[in-house]
């Protein structure tokens, strides 16, 4: 799944670490790619994000959206935004679908699915 | 801010009445063949007057050189040829890239067509290639893995982010179910025609939070056609014309995660776009032809193209009567939530009644006034935005 210029987030995912790229000119950019949506630059280095965010959007998927997640429902999916600008999807875990609320302050944690694929979910923050 | 001169017109229509499962004897390039037919019947044109041809992703042979497939399927010469990529906003964008080119002297009758019917199964099996779950696809590496797939979630989002922002009921969005579905019952093609009542959506199951079964589109099969030509040939025609005098498109991405807002949509800058080149105020419009593959859809529609102001959409729908009989016409043919969602065809039916509306023929449900339509289209995850204005002369 992750391409030569993705590989490197999910090198960090698996590593526990969550990366963004940053661009020569300071914008800092998720999903990877290999030039800047902000302005086009193709100088950009990866660095450490908090992992700290606030959840923007939320839904709970009451029937799965796909046949590979039918074991998951009742499962949340989640606009995260992150302190370092960035907006990215993800799944909220370790809370109950009704005591989720846009606003709330999130961490991320890691998921290792496979040897390959680590993917970061968001809790509440300090739990 | 140069545009559109009012030098197309919209003269024909074709359009099947959807279903839920496929019952016809003709599919594929078949289908296109008999949109064709009809709507260029529809507008008294014949076959030799069509030198333009507008249409969505072909099924057949992998998806390429639709329109090679289609002049010679259809014994035509186009002189202007365009694939429309757009999703739901397909049949607009169609209609206003037949428009430009037009105006531009490319070509002079446009055939604009779009469906869903299967073609016939390969009896070897096979079929397209492309998923968007492919290698190197952002949505595929980024979205799926969390199970963001499909299109109800990314609207359950945004519905939540807007009643987070603005407040809104679940009442509110059911009303637009509700006088959708009024209209529906006036019209004879519509999918879903039994009456319901805000009681009946919010006791339908809750697919994704906050959205219920009855406030999401059913797929459907169907097709649509329109023939769109110049002023001059336009004179001819059976039917009054519809000139396209406004439009507007604005695309900024395809995964809601990256929308820049999710409450000021791209559709804002489609719709000002259209409005401004056109010349005619919001007050002007007598039918709302707003794509619906969502109640929440329609409610910011309803705002960001100027009907009401940012976060009144909810009481918009309490106060008004979106019915034909209403103070606030819109989607007269029930929308694509109860006229049915036939692929880019549903996209294509808000410009379909549009043109049934302006030339009186709308039946039962036939407003008593209507010269000036806006027809929005709105395509992927909120993401792909069209605006269309109309007015028959």
């Amino acid at each position: 799944m992750p391409t030569p210029i993705t590989q490197p987030f999910w090198d960090g995912t698996r590593q526990h670490r969550l990366l963004l790229q940053r661009c020569e000119a300071g914008h800092m950019i998720f999903y990877p790619r290999s030039h800047c949506p902000g302005c086009l630059s193709n100088r950009l280095e990866w660095v450490e994000a908090s992992g700290k965010g606030t959840l923007y959007s939320y839904t709970v998927a009451r029937r799965p959206t796909s046949p590979d997640f039918e074991h998951d429902v009742p499962f949340v999916i989640a606009v995260v935004e992150l302190d370092e600008g960035p907006r990215m999807t993800s799944r909220l875990v370790e809370v109950d679908p009704d005591a989720v609320r846009i606003g709330m302050r999130l961490e991320v944690v890691f998921d290792d699915v496979t040897e390959e694929i680590t993917l970061p979910y968001f809790r509440p923050a300090g739990t | 801010m140069g545009g559109l001169r009012g030098e197309a017109a919209i003269v024909g229509i074709a359009e099947f009445a959807p279903v839920r499962r496929p019952d016809r004897t003709w599919m594929g390039l078949e289908a296109y063949a008999e949109l064709a037919r009809l709507a260029l019947d529809d507008a008294g044109f014949s076959h030799d007057d069509v030198d333009g041809l507008m249409t969505g992703h072909l099924a057949d042979s992998g998806g390429l050189f639709a329109p090679g497939h289609l002049t010679e399927y259809l014994g035509i010469a186009s002189h202007f040829s365009e694939v429309v990529d757009l999703g739901g906003a397909t049949g607009a964008g169609a209609v206003l890239r037949a428009a430009i080119a037009i105006e531009m002297g490319l070509c002079e009758t446009a055939l604009c067509i779009v469906h869903t019917l299967p073609r016939p199964k390969n009896p070897k099996g096979g079929g397209p290639t492309f998923r968007m779950g492919a290698w190197g696809s952002p949505m595929g590496e980024f979205d799926y893995p969390f199970g963001a797939i499909g299109q109800n979630y990314a609207y359950a989002l945004i519905a939540n982010r807007y009643a987070y922002e603005f407040g809104l009921t679940d009442e509110q969005r059911a009303k637009v179910a509700v006088d959708q579905r009024k209209n529906a019952m006036a019209n004879p093609k519509a999918v879903f025609r039994d009456p319901i009542d805000i009681d009946d959506v919010l006791n339908s199951p809750v697919i994704v939070d906050p959205l219920h079964m009855l406030e999401i589109v059913m797929p459907c099969f169907g097709g649509a056609a329109v023939v769109v030509t110049s002023k001059e040939k336009a004179k001819r025609a059976k039917h009054r014309p519809a000139y396209i005098i406004g439009g507007g498109e604005n695309t900024t991405h395809l995964s809601v995660t990256y929308d820049p807002s999710f409450t000021e949509t791209p559709i804002k800058a489609a719709a000002d776009r259209a409005f401004e080149m056109a010349g005619v105020k919001r007050s002007d419009i007598d039918l709302a032809s707003l794509y619906d593959c969502y109640t929440i859809t329609v409610l910011l529609t309803l705002e960001d193209t100027g009907f009401c102001g940012k976060g009144e959409a909810g009481k918009f729908v309490e106060e008004h009567d979106l019915t034909y009989r209403g103070d606030f016409p819109m989607n007269t043919h029930g929308g694509q939530l109860s006229f049915g969602q036939a692929g880019m065809a549903g996209g294509m039916s808000h410009i379909t009644e549009a043109y049934l509306q302006l030339t009186g023929r709308a039946g039962e449900r036939q407003l008593r006034r209507c010269d000036t339509v806006f027809v929005h289209g709105n395509g992927g995850l909120m993401s792909e935005q069209v605006s269309l204005v109309l007015r028959g002369e």
